[in-house]
This record gives structure tokens, C-alpha cells and sequence, in this order.
């Protein structure tokens, strides 16, 4: 390793960073040496994407600076950041390629886009310099191939071409393993390797430990925007990276009320739907709380959408209170007794331009219209009736729902459904983007929901929120339901532990 | 000050305007702001308002119909042959061309909403067919009484009194068309306010999955939209059937772009920024006025074209400023 070679050392000092006022990167020191794999870890909201997005200039850093070598650089476009041999593989391949050019055009992309290309392309000499390239990193893929025609896999191995072929000095590949199956990572491993042997360094996000401790040389955690350790792989194992993740300032309080548990209402068998919902087995029984956690990209949101018919599925059973039910569609669900308060609440979960009465009284249309005239007594007492029990702080029902906070949006997101007598609500990251007042007043709600024998199923990434609410806890990983714990059973390490992929031989 | 001058250029800045037009109007002509002509005015929109009632429920789920131009086509020649070449009693003649637009509205929600072709270009192309379909019919022929035909005979049937009556008939005092136009406007406006299905279809295009996932069942309200955007097509043809007194070939054709004026006209009334029957309503008012007037003044016929043009420039103008600071304040 070339650790002695000054000149590829990049170094990020003191960044710092706040957006409105929030703080999200405090006094960040980070830095990565030519030839290493450097894992970059920490929780959802940890600062991790914030700092590299500083690092390849889609954001300016506040204060800070970034050095490589001697030279110091202050970035304010990703052109610049570019130009400094730092490149970036993005989770969402799609949006740095165009599908319906070949793969030699996406590999040498930026260079046809500038006048430096000349007027006249010459395509054979430029599908075998893009076959050279390819070849480098042991990719069998023929130049001419349509982009759109490649597994998602094969797209991120030609933007990880594309930057070879730009003389990247430095790499970030943002959480590139969370889409691929366990054969195509291990292609990618063995491609991260060889960039590491032509002397480049290698920023790798991650949250499956086990990888990263096969693959990685130093690992650095962060934690609510700060730098926690950097250590060398050999110095540190997997429990000490999760106790540093997550830090010992979570003990937030969770109003957990007392409710009767009955019997089962919902029960779910061998669900499968597509790459992300794996065999699932379920069953909640009436007044219980069943979290189900794990990371982002688990399957959590596409199991959520199955089992209230947003999305189809290929096998499995779903039966509500003993009753099996068929759901092809929302309106199947809803039927049937189950509601869905959607992670995306501003583009699913409310209109976000219609009235907060029109958004509550969505579901109910039926309920409160008489030969399909709708009555606007019922309607507007229905409306009055959730924003007091639920506490929705609104100036008028028929304010847009636009113009309220996040957590009172997803008041009314969860609001419509008090109406509709559903046995199963599903709370899909529900307090994602609301403040802490709010927080503790969606808790509330959830648990007046179990007293009154609905059964709930919850699916969160914040596992503090999962111990302190929920009576049964299930680990999801892949698609797959991986533990169940009990009340009481589980810490956040072993939380963190199975949903990082962690199987009892890393124990 | 400026503040508060704002929003109500917005809310109420058509309507000052359509007062504004009608005004200079009557200054510069004294028979502008008669009876008689008011009517004629409110007669010459209502066949162009019917469409347009239906362009505002397609655009109300978020669908452009570009076919509607030419289902009036194929309603008006359907309608005259019923009688002229069938001698249909009057239901018959009513009833086929309402059904021919409702499959055409059926024919684009099978592509737009099954088959998931974009609806511009599904519409588009169900514009071709049906425009094909309704000259094909006719063999390019106007239809009217006792019309000649190719076989060297004369048409057997007449435009029958009573239908003739629908479309330049009077009922106290008023233009026939001019109230079922009203009944019409109203009841589309007591659909869309205090119906269950009205509002599912306004849901449904504000944000067609929110919708989805809060139980609605999106396609059959988009497929009803899309119907009654045929049907109100179909509706314009028979009116303007009764009221030229025979089928006229392409006789939708300025239609799409006339009603789809009034509707986005509508966009800017009480500062709606969507899709609103009281706003289509006075939006056609506004274009119908300005026909009048600029007639009346001697204006050349096709310069009134681009006064419409740009007179719904401003209107989106107004409209999308108003969205905008509306989103980013």
C-alpha cells in the first residue's frame, strides 16, 4: 500500500454543514488514501451522505477544507469535484445513465459531451477503447449493447468504467451492494479490488457489516453528523462498529399503554413479491403492536404495499380475522379491514393541494354520501371529530394540507382511516420527518389503536422507536422475516446485528 | 397594500376582465348589451360549453381528450343520417349518437387506462379514427333533408320539426339550447361539489396514487371520466345537428380548440388554477363575447383567432404565476 505516497491522500478537515439552521455535519474530519477501501459507516441520518455529497460538490461545506495531497480545493459543482479525480457511483444508477444510448457512448458520456470529442465520432475506435476499459475491470459485456438492456448490476459496473476511463483518482460507491443479489456483489468485490490495485481509493458505504469487514481496510463511523472512529479493520469488530453507530444518548421515551391481546387478525403465509419480499410469514393478533425493522431496503415499504394490495403478489396467502382475502387492488384491501399509512406521505399518504377535510373524508365517500350525494354535515363532523381526538393543528378544515407541519400531515394521513373500522393498520415509517412532539402523539394514537383490539403492524428503520413500542419484534433482511424477538428479548445491537445481515457464525 | 391587491387580481381578475370587454362592447355599440343579442351569445357558446363541460371532466382526472372534436363530427353526420337515410323516430336519433360517444370515451380509457399508452397520443390517435370513421360514413358528404345519393335516388327522410326544435327553438323567450346549456352547467357543477363521484375524480387527479392507497378505485373513476367526456361530445354534435339543420362534415373540427380555450380560461377564474365547470362556463362566455364583439366592430373574422389566442395566454399567465408563488411561498 502506498500509504507513504503523500500526494494520493485526500483529507476532509473540520466540514461542517447545517441546512436551516439544523446542524447535520459538525467538525468532520474523514480522509481516505489512494489504494485503500475505506467503509464509511453510521445510522440512517448519521451524516454519511451529506459528507460525500459535500465531497463530490453537490453541496458547499460551511466551513472545512478538502485536501489531496498538497492541494487544497474548495468544490462548488460536481464538475469541479470531477476534475479532481473524485467520482461518485450513486445508488440510483438510472439517473447518471441514458438507457437508450449504447454502453461505450455511457462509458465515454462526459467526453462526447464536450467540444473536446470533435465534430466526427469514430465508432469502431470508440467501442474498442470502451472494450479496453471493460476489460480492465473483467467486465464480458459487448460495447454496443443498449443500456436499457442491462441488469442493474451490469449498469453500476459501467458507471464504475466510466469513471476508469475519466482517471478517477478517487471512488464513492454509495450503498452500491443494497440492490444486488449475493453473486453480483461478490462481482463488484472483486472490481472494488482491482481499483484498489491500480492505486485508487475506494470510499465504500454500507450497512451489511459482513461485507464490510471482508472487503474494507479502515472503517470510519459516524454518528448524529460526527466523526465517532476511524479504525483499521484489524483493530475493531462487528459489535464495537454497532455500539459505535448507535451511541449511548437513545434513551427517548415511548408512551406504551396497556392493551388486551386477543386473537389473531391478521395472518400472513409464504407472501412473495418480486426481489424484495421473500417468503414472508406474519401474524399479528388483535391489541398487538408487531414491529417489523430492519434497514433501508429491507422490504419493509414493499411488504406494506402487498399486503394492502398496492403492489401484486406472486405466492402467498393473506387472511384477516380468519377470513382469507384476495388483494388485487387498495380498494380490495380496505374492504377487507386493513389500512395503510404509506412512507411517502406527501406523494401517497395526502393530497397535499386539497383540503385537510376532503383528505379525511377520502376513504369514507360512501360512508357519508346518500344516493351519491355527499352530506357535508357528516362530512365536516367526521373532520372535526379527528382533528380534535387526534390533535390536528390546522387553522381550518379547509386549509390545504400543503401548509401543515409534517407531523400534522401524517395526522391526517392516519385520521382518515379512524372512519373506515379497519381490524389491521399498517404504519409504514410513520414518523419519518416529524418533530418530537409529534412523535410521542403518533405513539399515542398507535397504542389507543391496540386498546381498541385493532391489530398493528409497524415498520420502522429507527429500532429505538421499534423497542420502545412494539410487543413482538421481527428482523427484516433481504425480503426475509430473519428473527423474531419479545418484548423485553432484544437490544438495539441485535437488532442492528440480524438486520445487517449478521447470521449466528459472526456472533 | 400590494399584498392584498394581489390575490384578488387573481380570484376575481377574469371576471373583471370578461366585465371589462362586455363594457367596452356596449360603449362602442348600443345593440352589444340587448336582449337579443346577449342571447345570441349565450346561443352560439352553448354548443362549444357542452364539449367543453367534457374536456373539464377528463381534465379533471388528469386526462387530455384530444378526440373530441372529431366525436362531435361523427355525432352531428350519425345524428342527420338517422333521419335522413333511417327515418328514425326522434329517441332512436338521440340515443345512437350518445352511444357512438360513449365508446369512443370507452376506446380511449381501453388505451389510456388498460393499456397505458399516454393519454395525448391515445386520444390523438383515437382523433384520426373517429375523424376517419365519421367522413368514411358520410363518404364525405353533408348530410342534409332529402339529400341525393350515389345511387342516382333522393334521401327518403327530412330533418325531422321537433329535432330542429332542440337546437333554434325557444322556450319563454329563451333560446332552447341556451337553457339545457344552464341545466347542463349546473348539474355538471352539483356533480363535481356534492357527489361522491365527483369528488372521487377530482381526487383521483390531484394525485392519482394517493388516491389508489386511500381505497378508490382509480381506473373505473378515470374510465367514467373519460365517457362522459364522449358523451358531452356527443351532445355537442346532436345540438349543433338541430341547430345548422343538417350534418355537416368537420363540423368538430374548431371545436377541441375552442372548448379546450374556455376550459383553461376557467383555470383562472376565482383563481381555481384547475379544472372547474363555473370557470369553463365563463370562460366560453368570454370567448363567445369576444366572437360577438369583434364582429360586430367589423373586425376581420380570422383576427378574431388571435385575440382568442392571446387572451388565453394571459389567462395561463395569470393562472401558472399565481401556482407558482403559490408553491414556492
Amino acid at each position: 500500500m502506498s500509504t507513504n505516497d503523500k500526494a494520493s491522500v485526500l483529507n476532509m478537515r473540520n466540514i461542517s454543514k447545517s441546512f436551516a439552521g439544523v446542524s447535520a455535519l459538525k467538525n468532520v474530519d474523514f480522509s481516505v488514501r489512494g489504494g485503500e477501501i475505506h467503509a464509511l459507516l453510521g445510522a440512517n441520518g448519521a451524516g454519511k451522505s451529506t459528507l460525500m455529497k459535500i465531497l463530490s460538490g453537490a453541496y458547499e461545506s460551511d466551513e472545512g477544507s478538502i485536501e489531496i495531497g498538497d492541494a487544497s480545493f474548495k468544490f462548488v459543482s460536481p464538475a469541479d469535484s470531477k476534475r479532481a479525480g473524485i467520482h461518485c457511483v450513486y445508488q440510483e444508477v438510472d439517473t447518471s445513465l441514458v438507457p437508450h444510448l449504447t454502453v461505450s457512448e455511457n462509458i465515454f458520456l462526459d467526453r462526447l459531451a464536450t467540444s473536446k470529442a470533435g465534430a466526427w465520432l469514430r465508432w469502431g475506435g470508440l467501442h474498442e477503447e470502451a472494450q479496453a476499459v471493460l476489460k480492465r475491470i473483467g467486465l464480458t459485456l459487448s460495447p454496443r449493447e443498449l443500456v436499457r438492456d442491462l441488469t442493474l448490476s451490469e449498469k453500476q459496473l459501467v458507471l464504475v468504467a466510466r469513471l476508469l476511463a475519466e482517471n478517477a483518482k478517487f471512488v464513492i460507491l454509495d450503498e452500491p451492494t443494497a440492490p444486488l443479489s449475493l453473486e453480483e456483489a461478490d462481482k463488484l468485490f472483486g472490481i472494488m479490488t482491482g481499483l484498489k490495485d491500480a492505486g485508487i481509493g475506494v470510499i465504500f458505504i454500507s450497512h451489511r457489516l459482513p461485507e464490510v469487514f471482508r472487503i474494507c481496510d479502515r472503517i470510519t463511523v459516524m454518528r448524529d453528523g460526527e466523526h465517532v472512529l476511524t479504525e483499521d479493520k484489524s483493530k475493531i469488530d462487528a459489535s464495537g462498529v454497532v455500539r459505535a453507530m448507535l451511541g449511548r444518548s437513545f434513551e427517548e421515551e415511548f408512551p406504551k399503554l396497556d392493551a388486551k391481546i386477543g386473537e389473531p387478525v391478521l395472518k400472513v403465509e409464504g407472501l412473495e413479491a418480486g426481489r424484495r419480499v421473500r417468503g414472508v410469514n406474519l401474524e399479528v393478533k388483535r391489541g398487538e403492536i408487531v414491529a417489523i425493522v430492519g434497514l433501508v431496503g429491507a422490504g419493509k415499504t414493499e411488504l406494506s404495499r402487498v399486503l394492502f394490495g398496492a403492489d401484486s403478489s406472486e405466492r402467498g396467502t393473506v387472511s384477516v380475522g380468519g377470513k382469507p382475502v384476495n388483494l388485487r387492488t387498495p380498494s380490495d384491501a380496505v374492504q377487507a379491514g386493513i389500512a395503510l399509512v404509506p412512507e411517502e406521505r406527501r406523494k401517497e399518504g395526502i393530497l397535499v393541494r386539497e383540503s385537510v377535510l376532503h383528505n379525511l373524508s377520502l376513504p369514507l365517500l360512501k360512508t357519508i354520501s346518500k344516493l351519491g350525494f355527499l352530506s357535508g354535515r357528516s362530512e365536516r363532523a367526521y373532520a372535526a371529530e379527528q382533528i380534535e381526538g387526534l390533535g390536528i393543528k390546522t387553522s381550518s378544515v379547509s386549509l390545504q394540507t400543503a401548509f401543515l407541519s409534517g407531523g400534522n400531515q401524517q395526522k391526517v394521513a392516519i385520521g382518515k382511516w379512524m372512519g373506515t373500522e379497519a381490524d389491521v393498520y399498517l404504519f409504514d415509517e410513520p414518523t419519518k420527518g416529524v418533530d418530537v412532539g409529534a412523535k410521542s402523539d403518533i405513539f399515542r394514537i398507535i397504542g389507543k389503536l391496540a386498546q381498541q383490539g385493532k391489530g398493528i403492524v409497524y415498520l420502522t428503520c429507527e429500532f429505538a422507536e421499534a423497542l420502545g413500542l412494539a410487543d413482538r419484534i421481527l428482523v427484516m433482511c433481504d425480503g426475509a422475516i430473519v428473527k423474531t424477538f419479545n418484548r423485553g428479548e432484544a437490544t438495539q445491537e441485535d437488532l442492528l446485528y440480524y438486520a445487517s445481515a449478521g447470521r449466528e457464525e459472526l456472533a | 397594500m400590494k399584498n392584498r391587491l394581489l390575490p384578488f387580481t387573481f380570484k376575481y381578475g377574469a371576471l373583471i376582465f370578461i366585465g371589462f370587454v362586455i363594457l367596452f362592447f356596449s360603449l362602442r355599440n348600443e345593440y352589444f348589451f340587448t336582449y337579443n343579442n346577449i342571447t345570441d351569445i349565450l346561443r352560439s357558446i352553448s354548443i362549444v360549453t357542452f364539449v367543453a363541460i367534457g374536456v373539464t371532466i377528463s381534465l379533471t382526472v388528469d386526462g387530455f381528450d384530444l378526440s373530441v372534436g372529431s366525436t362531435v363530427s361523427l355525432s352531428t353526420v350519425i345524428t342527420a343520417t338517422m333521419m335522413v337515410w333511417y327515418e328514425m323516430p326522434l329517441v332512436v336519433v338521440l340515443v345512437v349518437p350518445l352511444a357512438v360517444g360513449a365508446i369512443v370515451g370507452l376506446l380511449n380509457a381501453l388505451l389510456i387506462v388498460k393499456i397505458r399508452i399516454p393519454d395525448l397520443l391515445a386520444t390523438l390517435a383515437v382523433m384520426y379514427i373517429v375523424n376517419g370513421i365519421h367522413k368514411t360514413y358520410t363518404k364525405g358528404y353533408s348530410i342534409y333533408s332529402n339529400m341525393p345519393l350515389s345511387d342516382g335516388t333522393t334521401a327518403p327522410g327530412v330533418m325531422s320539426k321537433e329535432f330542429l326544435w332542440i337546437g333554434q327553438g325557444k322556450l319563454f323567450g329563451v333560446p332552447f339550447p341556451v337553457i339545457l346549456m344552464l341545466l347542463a352547467v349546473i348539474a355538471a357543477h352539483i356533480f363535481f361539489k356534492y357527489t361522491r363521484w365527483g369528488r372521487q375524480m377530482i381526487m383521483t387527479g390531484g394525485n392519482e396514487e394517493a388516491a389508489r392507497l386511500s381505497g378508490l378505485k382509480v381506473k373505473r373513476v378515470r374510465t367514467l371520466a373519460y365517457v362522459a367526456s364522449g358523451v358531452f361530445a356527443a351532445i355537442g354534435g346532436i345540438l349543433f345537428a338541430s341547430r345548422i339543420g343538417s350534418g355537416q362534415i368537420d363540423a368538430g373540427a374548431p371545436m377541441l380548440m375552442e372548448s379546450v380555450a374556455a376550459v383553461f380560461v376557467g383555470y383562472s377564474v376565482f383563481a381555481a388554477g384547475r379544472p372547474n365547470i363555473i370557470g369553463t362556463f365563463f370562460g366560453a362566455v368570454l370567448m363567445g363575447v369576444l366572437v360577438n364583439g369583434l364582429t360586430m366592430m367589423n373586425v376581420q373574422y380570422y383576427t378574431n383567432d388571435i385575440i382568442k389566442g392571446a387572451v388565453l395566454v394571459l389567462a395561463l399567465a395569470v393562472t401558472f404565476i399565481h401556482l407558482n408563488r403559490r408553491k414556492s411561498g
